[in-house]
């Protein structure tokens, strides 16, 4: 036996669990897909009193086409959402991006809002979400309904500021602004194997100018982090061919890593570079002129 | 300590079992229902020697409880093959050298029984991605690729 005895808790509502996670509060853990809380308690690294599984929660499984963007339940499969039609043609993005996400088994079962919640500065759902930005909604019996940005939501690593009463429920994907393209680019040791830096361009190109450019690095500090510096750098620069350069230049200046037994800080700061120049690249050869 | 019934499916067959509610999936079908073709390498989902089908889908067992079965149909390796035949991939993998000391097919044979399913006509890279989620520590994987590209194409089901 792996993990150390817990509480198992199987609401069949959102209400349910709720009121279960308030009478426990940070004693207990949500449990979505499992693919980061289960390896940690089998390695007996996390130790919840008890578990409350929010898979019977159907209602926490969907994807919605909103005003300006998709909503994504907090339960869908990250497997569900690569393959949704809906996601391939409005934000191709995501799929693109979602490929690197561990392997397909893992994505099966791995959740959407278990993956954001987890807020791993080397995961691409984060990262996207911070690119992109999105929201997510939080719930708990005490306080509601709270809307979080992503800005405001990653805290730091494998740290979000919810509450620990709170559930997060749904993920909010914004469409990309008009006229933009985009760029997904990673650097991982093995195919599936955590990033050891990756990037997500945003980039919307008016007259031969960069009108608005994003940029999220993961793996690249102790957040999904914007290359804010970057971003303002290259707003209103004319499209040319040096474009690549200067970012990789400015990425490195601005990214903060955490170093390793996978890579030292260095190394991470050179292929932040690598993959910042990739995805803009991209994203510029996207952008319709 | 406290079990909790769970009643569920695995190749076909109805089981009902009573376990811990940490005791992972892969256990409860090692232990408690002596299927012991699923293996259990790293336990933490990293080597996919574990992988079963849950209600179709490849899934890493030793990072599902077994109480989270309930109501579910599971495959193991077991119930791939019917009345002693083995299935086109199993055949295949036995035809192209893909295994050696067979610890880690059980799970490759349950990932590839689910992308076969899905691919149409996937290039090399694309099988190499999709087999990425599992590790084998003798073959050096050529085997385990051609066995996969060489069922490819053809029109019978796996």
């Amino acid at each position: 036996m792996k993990p150390r005895p817990f509480e198992y808790l199987a609401p069949s509502s959102l209400d349910e669990a709720l009121g279960q996670l308030a009478e426990r509060g940070d004693r207990a853990r949500v449990l979505a897909g499992g693919q980061s809380l289960v390896p940690l308690l089998n390695l007996r690294l996390a130790s919840p009193e008890a578990l409350i599984d929010l898979n019977r929660i159907g209602s926490l499984a969907f994807v919605e086409e909103r005003e300006g963007g998709i909503a994504v339940g907090a339960m869908t499969r990250q497997r569900e959402l690569e393959r949704s039609s809906l996601v391939r043609d409005r934000m191709p993005l995501l799929p693109a991006a979602l490929r690197h996400v561990a392997h397909f088994q893992i994505r099966n079962r791995g959740t959407v809002g278990g993956s954001v919640a987890h807020a791993d500065a080397a995961a691409e759902l984060p990262a996207l979400l911070r690119a992109m930005d999105g929201h997510v909604i939080a719930r708990s019996a005490r306080g509601g309904e709270r809307r979080i940005s992503a800005g405001e939501l990653f805290d730091r690593h494998l740290t979000t500021s919810m509450s620990p009463d709170e559930i997060l429920t749904e993920v909010f994907f914004p469409d990309l602004p008009s006229r933009s393209g985009w760029g997904f680019h990673e650097f991982a040791k093995r195919h599936g194997d955590t990033a050891l830096a990756g990037a997500a361009a945003i980039v919307a190109i008016r007259e031969g100018r960069i009108a608005s450019a994003a940029i999220a690095l993961l793996g690249a500090a102790g957040t999904p982090m914007r290359a804010l510096r970057t971003e303002r750098a290259l707003t209103d620069t004319a499209v040319t061919d040096d474009i690549g350069a200067a970012v990789q230049e400015t990425v490195r200046e601005e990214v903060d890593p955490v170093a390793d037994v996978h890579g030292s800080a260095e190394y991470r700061r050179y292929l932040a570079g690598v993959v910042a120049r990739r995805a803009i690249a991209d994203a510029i050869e996207r952008a319709p002129r | 300590m406290k079990t909790i019934p769970v009643a569920f499916a695995v190749n076909g067959e109805p089981v009902e079992v009573s376990v811990e509610p940490r005791k992972t999936l892969a256990d409860t079908l090692r232990e408690d229902l002596g299927l012991v073709g699923t293996k259990l390498g790293c336990e933490h989902g990293a080597c996919g020697a574990c992988n079963v089908l849950l209600d179709g889908h490849a899934v890493r067992s030793c990072l599902l409880l077994g109480v989270q079965a309930e109501g579910a149909a599971i495959e193991t390796v077991e119930g791939l093959g019917r009345d002693g035949e083995l299935t086109r991939l199993q055949r295949a993998f036995r035809d192209h050298h893909a295994l050696q000391c067979g610890f880690c097919t059980p799970g490759f044979l349950i990932s590839v029984t689910e992308y076969l399913r899905d691919v149409d006509a996937p290039s090399e890279e694309e099988i190499r991605e999709a087999l990425s989620g599992n590790l084998c520590r003798c073959t050096g994987y050529q085997g385990i690729v051609e066995a996969v590209s060489s069922l490819l194409g053809e029109e019978e089901a796996p």
